[in-house]
């Protein structure tokens, strides 16, 4: 397997960061220009989800439909029955947050290309509160035949994922984050739908991560090597389709696994690796993430730190569980 | 196919229609009855001497388009793709069946000339208006129209004035929409369950060219789309008055007939009707 090419410095304090959704726009703009049948629409929040580079660059094809999440989706199904490739975009607690039942019927179902761009996603919303915080889209989104769901782990990746899913022709769901947080990838590392990534080989445990947790995996592999625990960190950005072969290949070798999701460990990430080594590698694993709670209000980094999710937080969980749960090995 | 049959002939195709509701509902066991069989005059004129439209090639680039927002109905819509040649009359009678292309609610993947999937209600306005915008504002191309029906329970649904005002903001002229007003929903009368009136005063404050006509005349309903069409910076509205159950007495008017099929005997007796009232249906108060 060929190396993941890493940023460099990104565990010292001269790590970049950015807003994943800056990604997002900038990826929406380049998917305008290589598809005139690429068109946006959102609902009133188009700065916010960074929909305005593509409104300044494509005025014609920028529909704004007002703060109405429903119509959103089921306008741009309506769009798609006429050929264009809509990416729609409102805040991730709206949409799929309210929309769920028209994104299944007439996007799912109806297998039309619409995208679902679900912005601020997580508890990097912060400030806003628990009504803000989307934690169950992953969920949400992951259940529904036909859809395919990623959660992008930086900006860069971000930009690639929306290119990718302008052509992907499926119904998509997108899922953003609000604040800044660390760039790990670069313009040469691999993005494609489907498809983990080890970031960090290792032999005595599997760290699972997505979206903005991966990075904090990172953090917490470099703590845990001077304990003398060698994790591998497989970031996972595409939830749906799992990449099944990189998940199993990767357990087979450490006999452990973690999952860290800035979700509800429910049903998200920890639910599909969980099912999916339940039935085909029973190791002991451990989902972390938001448990059965809601999110509350704080710094982006406040709320992070008091759900324990920060990179030093998940190296004691992650310790505690080593230390408990041994290696599974075959034929156990 | 526009503008060839006769008013006669168009009625005479109306009763085949309600014929074939009978003898799929009464074949699936289940559906929805009162609706379909009001709406077979409207949805008949539409297939026959409105849209523009290729049965052996559902996806033809010149079409006009037609959303059934209030994807129960459907019977109604496979039973006038049948006539119109879109598929065998035979398969009619697969409604519901495991297998069947013919859903119990209308599914775009699994039958070639529906434009959409629905059902849950709400939805088929703004899917039928985001055609209509694309027509408009993308693909140049004014002079291809979209159709929706939707019911007048369905306007109880937010989703639907969200459309109605996206509609009512770009003036989407090419956009044709029905309101079946047959006064029921599933718990009763319209007005009791929720009041929709003042109707007509609510479309028009949206900005919509607002129409109202007996959804039985085939001459109104041809007539208000030629003015619809005309009308030049809006979209348009119709809203449809028909008798829930049209054409078999027992079932008009009830709304306990709204979702459910005929059993043998019933469906005997309103083909019998069906029968006698061929080529009748629009002559009100005449008796039979």
């Amino acid at each position: 397997m060929s190396k993941y090419d890493l940023a460099d410095d990104i565990l010292t304090e001269e790590v970049a960061i950015e807003p994943i959704r800056a990604g997002f726009g900038r990826g929406l703009k380049k998917a305008g220009e290589l598809d005139a049948n690429v068109v946006a629409l959102c609902a009133d929040l188009t700065e916010s989800v960074q929909m305005h580079l593509f409104r300044e660059a494509f005025p014609e094809r920028f529909i704004e439909v007002g703060v109405a999440e429903q119509n959103l989706v089921t306008i741009a199904s309506g769009l798609a029955r006429a050929g264009k490739i809509p990416f729609t975009a409102s805040y991730a607690a709206f949409s799929p947050g309210r929309n769920w039942e028209q994104i299944k019927t007439t996007t799912a179902l109806n297998d039309q290309p619409v995208k679902v761009v679900g912005g601020h996603a997580g508890l990097y919303t912060g400030p806003d509160g628990a009504t803000h915080q989307m934690l169950e889209d992953i969920a949400l989104m992951r259940v529904m035949p036909n859809m395919v769901v990623v959660v992008p782990g930086d900006s860069i990746e971000a930009e690639k994922a929306t290119i990718a899913l302008a052509v992907n022709g499926k119904p998509s769901y997108l899922r953003l984050a609000r604040d800044k947080t660390p760039i790990f990838s670069t313009d040469k590392s691999p993005f494609e739908i489907g498809k983990a990534y080890v970031l960090r080989p290792g032999k005595d445990i599997t760290l699972f991560g997505t979206g903005t947790m991966t990075y904090e995996l990172l953090v917490a592999a470099e703590i845990l090597a001077k304990q003398k625990i060698d994790a591998e960190v497989v970031h996972v950005p595409t939830i749906k389709p799992l990449d099944n072969e990189t998940i199993l290949k990767s357990v087979e070798k450490t006999g452990r696994a973690v999952t860290v999701e800035e979700a509800q460990i429910a049903g998200g990430l920890g639910g599909a690796v969980t099912e999916l080594l339940a039935e085909y590698l029973p190791v002991p694993i451990k989902r972390l993430g938001v448990e059965d709670r809601y999110g509350e209000s704080g710094t982006p980094r406040e709320v992070i730190e008091h759900f324990g999710l920060d990179g030093k937080s998940l190296t004691k969980k992650i310790k505690t569980f080593v230390d408990r749960a041994p290696q599974y090995k075959k034929g156990f | 196919m526009s503008g060839q049959l006769t008013i006669k002939q168009l009625e005479d195709k109306a009763t085949s229609v309600r014929r074939d509701i009978i003898r799929m509902l009464e074949e699936a066991g289940s559906g929805h009855s009162a609706g379909p069989l009001g709406l077979a005059d409207l949805v008949t004129t539409l297939y026959f001497s409105v849209m523009k439209h290729q049965p052996r090639d559902p996806d033809w680039d010149g079409r006009d388009y037609f959303f059934l927002s209030n994807g129960h109905c459907v019977p109604v819509q496979y039973a006038v793709m049948a006539e119109a040649g879109y598929f065998d009359k035979d398969e009619l009678l697969t409604l519901r069946k495991l297998g069947s292309r013919l859903q119990g609610h209308p599914e775009r993947t699994r039958l070639p000339g529906l434009e959409n999937t629905s059902g849950p209600l709400g939805s088929g306005l703004s899917q039928a208006a985001g055609v209509a915008y694309s027509l408009q504002y993308l693909d140049g191309q004014p002079h291809r129209f979209v159709y929706c029906i939707t019911g007048d329970g369905e306007l109880d649904e937010g989703n639907i004035w969200e459309a109605a005002m996206f509609a009512g903001k770009y003036k989407l002229r090419q956009f044709v929409v029905f309101v079946d007003r047959n006064n029921i929903q599933i718990d009763g009368n319209t007005e009791d369950v929720m009041p929709l009136e003042d109707l007509a005063g609510k479309w028009r404050s949206f900005g919509w060219h607002v129409q109202e006509i007996d959804g039985h005349n085939i001459e109104s309903i041809q007539d208000a789309v030629g003015m619809a069409k005309a009308i030049e910076n809006r979209p348009s509205v119709i809203i449809t008055h028909t008798i829930p159950g049209k054409g078999v007495d027992f079932m008009e008017y009830d709304y306990h007939w709204h979702g459910v099929p005929p059993n043998h005997e019933q469906a005997k007796k309103a083909l019998q009707e069906l029968r006698t009232l061929k080529g009748k249906i629009r002559h009100e108060g005449q008796g039979v």
